[in-house]
């Protein structure tokens, strides 16, 4: 773990593993998911890997009825919306993610500050294989 | 640390243009753009000889996605008759124009050329309504577009965070699509030249003729609230919270303050510009701002010595109905968390105090992306020299306007104040 670079690709390969991982910096604490190479709070370089609980509250959320080519594929549209969201971790950071188990033909019902709980979302197998960080409700 | 910012010597805009906006099957940015450059021309009130602009800076966003072809500075360039002086594409999102100005700005105020053309195109329509969502998201921040959102999505989720920090509802923006439509039925350019009241009535008379049942909207907001006229795009933003798909272009003139004058009587003077960069929405602390144009807007109204009451009239990058209210806050306008209220009371209407978006906006304008800031600013043109017909502003000595651009979910921001004096 320790010798990953703090980059997009190893974040992703954490994600495969399903671990949710992000950087701390070892000058000033701050937390950064995904995580960050150079820390924007104090300009240091020093990072190390924590993972995360994978616990949280939303933030905010849409539900998308037009959907991009890639989401339509998977079966969503007009009538089967998809919800994003942004959502804070409990350790501080934010992520951003689909919320999976949410009702999303009625989002009057979802409530931002509801607690949420990673699941790890795989799809394809071997060199293709993508994990896909998804929240739902606790 | 940001400094107070100053140029090198001052510049003027002695001429503007722009195509009209819409979807064209049969007209391309060439076609746009020389609509645009025409009517730009023939604004010079002493008149100018095209030979004599120095350089071009021409913002387009993504035409490389949605026509295929790239590389758009010389092909405009020759199209007008520019070639070989340099022409340079600035691409900031749907700032991109934004950027273009500034740097017109720049290299005329450092003194290396007298006089460059600043402008933006876009040609979007010819794509599907997918494709546009999936070229657009090209400029989210990676992240985003992997979670699922779209540019609407994004814009959506903002106003879920506004809505739960400050009490709005989606009726109060609804005030803000009413508002935009009633402006761009006075503006002949605008893609939708229409009342919200307008669309209401040939639904009605289409029906009729359809001998179908009659809707019975009582008011404005009650069309809005049908799902059937109003469907979901990305909750909570609706088909009339979002700006459309649009094709066009708009161009400027910018000279050297020095010979201004040989060129018009009656200049507008940039006094200020700001530009600003932002984070995506996992990396922003807060949701219910941009922080971009907060930078931006501090930038330019330092470099201007102005207030944000001092400016009569703006232009405002409201891609979405959220994004029109949390920028009059960015922008100083209002306090946070006060501008839906501020556009409930009429404060933001076209006889209002302070008149916003009275081109109709991005909502009814359109929006082709690139294009925009460009026709922002010809819009606080047309407005500060007082030929903005119908929709001119009863603002008594009006002096000076702005426009805001941003740029994908906030990653660009430019502000620009122009001054009449």
């Amino acid at each position: 773990m320790e010798g990953r670079p703090f980059s997009d690709i190893a974040y992703e390969q954490f994600l495969n593993d399903e671990k949710l991982m992000g950087s701390r910096c070892k000058e000033c604490g701050a937390l950064f998911v995904p995580p960050r190479p150079i820390c924007i709070q104090c300009n240091g370089s020093e990072m190390e890997w924590v993972e995360m609980k994978g616990r949280g509250e939303l933030r905010a959320f849409t539900c998308i009825s037009v959907v991009p080519p890639s989401m339509m594929e998977e079966g969503y549209g007009r009538n089967n919306p998809y919800c994003s969201g942004v959502v804070e971790l409990e350790e501080g950071a934010k992520v951003v993610a689909r919320i999976e188990e949410v009702d999303t033909n009625k989002p009057e019902e979802i409530k931002v500050g509801m607690s949420l709980t990673a699941k790890f979302l795989h799809r394809d197998e071997g060199e293709d294989k993508k994990t896909f960080l998804v929240f739902k409700p606790l | 640390m940001q400094k107070r910012r100053k140029l090198g010597r001052g510049v003027a805009v002695v001429g503007a243009g722009m195509s009209k906006f819409g979807m064209f099957k049969d007209k391309d940015s060439k076609d746009l753009f020389v609509e645009a450059f025409g009517e730009m021309i023939s604004s010079v009130d002493k008149g100018v000889d095209p030979s004599d602009i120095d350089a071009l800076y021409l913002g387009n966003f993504t035409n490389d996605f949605f026509m295929h072809q790239a590389h758009w500075g010389p092909i405009i360039s020759d199209l007008i008759g520019l070639v070989p002086k340099p022409a340079t594409r600035t691409e900031g999102a749907c700032a991109s124009s934004g950027l273009a100005f500034r740097e017109g700005v720049f290299a005329i105020a450092s003194g290396f050329y007298d006089m460059v053309l600043v402008g933006g195109v876009e040609e979007m329509s010819k794509r599907s309504t997918e494709e546009v969502a999936e070229g657009l998201a090209l400029a989210t921040v990676p992240y985003e577009g992997r979670a699922g959102f779209t540019f609407p999505g994004v814009f959506g989720a903002l106003a879920t965070a506004y809505f739960d920090r400050y009490g709005a509802t989606r009726e109060h923006l609804m005030n803000v699509t009413i508002k935009s439509h009633n402006n761009a039925r006075l503006n002949p350019k605008a893609q939708f030249n229409v009342s919200i009241r307008d669309i209401m009535e040939a639904k009605v008379e289409s029906a009729k003729n359809k001998g179908k049942p009659l809707p019975n909207w009582r008011d404005e907001k009650e069309f809005l609230r049908d799902h059937g006229a109003n469907p979901v795009i990305a909750w909570p933003m609706h088909l009339y919270d979002c700006c459309p798909i649009s094709d066009g272009a708009g161009c400027l003139l910018l000279v050297a303050e020095e010979i201004a004058n040989n060129f018009t009587d009656d200049p507008l003077y940039v006094i200020g510009i700001g530009q600003g960069s932002g984070r995506g929405l996992h990396a922003s602390d807060d949701l219910t701002y941009f922080e971009a144009t907060r930078y931006a807007a501090k930038e330019a109204y330092e470099m201007a010595g102005l207030k944000p009451e001092d400016i009569q009239i703006a232009e405002v990058h409201d891609c979405f109905s959220i994004a029109e209210v949390i920028h009059i806050e960015d922008l100083g306008f209002f306090k946070p968390g006060e501008g839906y209220k501020a556009v409930e009371e009429g404060l933001t209407r076209l006889d209002g105090p302070k008149p916003i978006n009275t081109s109709g906006g991005l909502k009814c304008k359109g929006h082709p992306v690139g294009a925009t800031g460009a026709a922002q600013l010809y819009e606080i043109w047309e407005q500060l020299r007082k030929r903005a017909g119908k929709r001119q502003v009863p603002t008594k000595d009006l002096r000076i306007g702005a426009a805001h651009n941003l740029g994908g979910t906030g990653g660009t921001s430019t502000f620009t104040i122009l001054e009449r004096r």
